[in-house]
């Protein structure tokens, strides 16, 4: 009990992550938080923005204007391309924060102009909840949950 | 990571929109990386070529950029033969999209010749030293390895950036102490042709990404390297290797202690494996030129099919210039019924997916083909690949 607490009361204290700034630009959405890493080619789908792949923690979810935030990219590396389709579809996250960057997600966050951090203390994952409001500075390398 | 005055003034976009997101590309992966500093490349091989893997997303995005690349820039294989595609049974609609990515490549100046053997048509584009932004895993290990250039594994955008800078990041295999072999592979036999695909299969799924280095009993044909390193690219991640006494920087590098011992058992293993997919079909198709078969491969297949039809479709893949450069060799090829195609190859082309099971010499293509194209594979030498019907 008290250590929930203590979790609790450190969760409320936090209200900036800094992180190593990926992709510029700054924007601000509601968090949808995974675990799991994610494929953009095969497992979003660009039309609707709707997670497609089968098992995964967000399947259903749609991330179009929502803050993703999950521990790395992963799969093929026309997942760049196809986050540059969702931003011309209109289904794109608004932002994107994870663990650790790699090059598929970092690069398809840069051509689509979408802004990214990463490696941000506290973790991310840890202490940002799928609904909380977030704003994301990727040209300074934070966030500030609001 | 260092920027000079002007590489910061693209970055903030004062050279327009286009360089400043290829500047950032390159400044970003430098920093997940660990780079110091960008340094100038020699050429760049752009891959994101063939409809069939980039679809309307890649497309959009090629479309989308403005502005000329500053270094000699060429195409990874495309998803049809250019000029023939009818005949290898692709259709109008994708046709018209490939024309359209090539197209928008040829707009920023890249040379639209497609291969992943960009070292077979220009020696320029990469020499002993050079660094390069190169993203053909086959043609990555070949540069590296038998040519001892430096380039890392570029993804399609990254290498375009690199092609629009003429820089990229210094990381990776660019620097000597990420060149060292770290596993060490004996083969106790020696080997010829195909084998060195099979050993590729073997050895790239031992050694992961890390830097292989082989004691062989027999000297490799560079097209027998080739063969290697394409299929340690597939069954792994590996990007360069050495061959004691053999490639170019393998004198100053000294044997793993941590080495694998491969058997002329396990090589034989891998022809017996079948496509693993256990697809219960026979082959259909013979497809060869995965890498792009060279002028010497080209004659093997020309001699090879001298006085008989082969028993199956066969396609045989090379570049462009390969085939101009040798009209007498692709004419004894065709004569047999056999077609040689340019510009692209079994694994990109959607033209393969309609076949059962594929025959071919490729330890690249045999990984590759089940995956890619849910097609069955097997794996054997160029004179069962190339056998009429009575000598099987």
């Amino acid at each position: 009990m008290h250590t929930l607490t203590n979790a609790w009361q450190e969760r409320i204290a936090i209200r900036t992550l800094k992180g190593r700034p990926i992709s510029r630009g700054q924007a601000e959405g509601e968090a949808l938080v995974t675990n799991q890493s994610i494929s953009f080619l095969g497992s979003i789908d660009p039309d609707t923005g709707v997670v497609v792949e089968k098992g995964h923690e967000l399947e259903g979810k749609d991330v179009t204007g929502k803050v993703l935030v999950f521990p790395s990219g992963k799969g093929s590396t026309v997942g760049s391309y196809v986050m540059y389709q969702l931003k011309k579809n209109g289904t794109a996250p608004a932002a994107v924060i994870n663990r650790s960057a790699e090059p598929i997600v970092a690069v398809g966050a840069i051509i689509s102009d979408i802004p990214m951090v990463d490696s941000t203390e506290p973790d991310a994952i840890d202490t940002i909840r799928t609904g909380d409001r977030v704003r994301v500075d990727g040209t300074r390398g934070a966030v500030d949950i609001l | 990571m260092h920027l000079t005055q002007e590489e910061e003034s693209i970055l903030e976009g004062d050279s327009g929109p286009t360089l400043k997101k290829a500047m950032e590309i390159l400044t970003t992966l430098g920093d997940i990386y660990g780079a110091d500093s960008l340094i100038p490349v020699k050429s760049a091989q752009i891959a994101g070529v063939s409809y069939k893997t980039i679809g309307d997303a890649g497309l959009e995005w090629i479309s989308d950029l403005e502005g000329t690349v500053v270094v000699p820039s060429i195409l990874n294989p495309a998803g049809m033969d250019l000029e023939r595609w009818q005949e290898m049974g692709v259709d109008a609609e994708f046709a018209s999209k490939q024309a359209s990515i090539i197209e928008a490549y040829r707009r920023l100046g890249v040379r639209c010749e497609c291969t992943c053997t960009p070292y077979y048509i220009d020696k320029e584009l990469a020499a002993f030293g050079d660094h390069l932004a190169w993203s053909e895993s086959s043609a990555i290990s070949y540069a590296n390895s038998v040519i001892g250039a430096r380039t890392n594994r570029e993804g399609g955008p990254s290498a375009l950036s690199a092609a629009l800078i003429g820089k990229t990041a210094n990381y990776g295999y660019h620097l000597d102490e990420n060149r060292i072999p770290t596993i060490g592979f004996e083969v106790d036999c020696k080997l010829t042709g195909a084998d060195y695909g099979a050993l590729g299969c073997l050895a790239g799924a031992e050694a992961g990404s890390g830097v292989p280095m082989f004691r062989l009993r027999s000297k490799p044909y560079d097209t027998e390297l080739k063969a290697l390193g394409a299929a340690m690219a597939a069954s792994g991640a590996v990007a360069l290797y050495h061959v004691e006494g053999v490639t170019p920087e393998s004198g100053h590098q000294e044997f793993p202690d941590e080495t694998i011992i491969i058997e002329r058992r396990q090589i034989d293993d891998v022809f017996d494996e079948g496509c693993g997919k256990e697809c219960g079909n026979e082959p259909d198709l013979v497809a060869l030129g995965c890498p792009h078969y060279s002028a010497s491969e080209l004659e093997e297949a020309a001699r090879l099919l001298e006085d008989h039809t082969p028993a199956k479709e066969v396609w045989i893949c090379t570049s462009r210039r390969v085939r101009d450069a040798n009209p007498g060799l692709v004419r004894r090829i065709e004569d047999s019924g056999a077609k040689v195609f340019v510009d692209t190859c079994m694994v990109v082309s959607p033209a393969t997916d309609r076949f059962g099971c594929v025959l071919t010499d490729s330890g690249k293509a045999f990984k590759y083909v089940p995956n890619l194209c849910g097609v069955g594979a097997r794996i054997a030498h160029i004179n069962e690949c190339l056998a009429g019907e009575d000598s099987d």
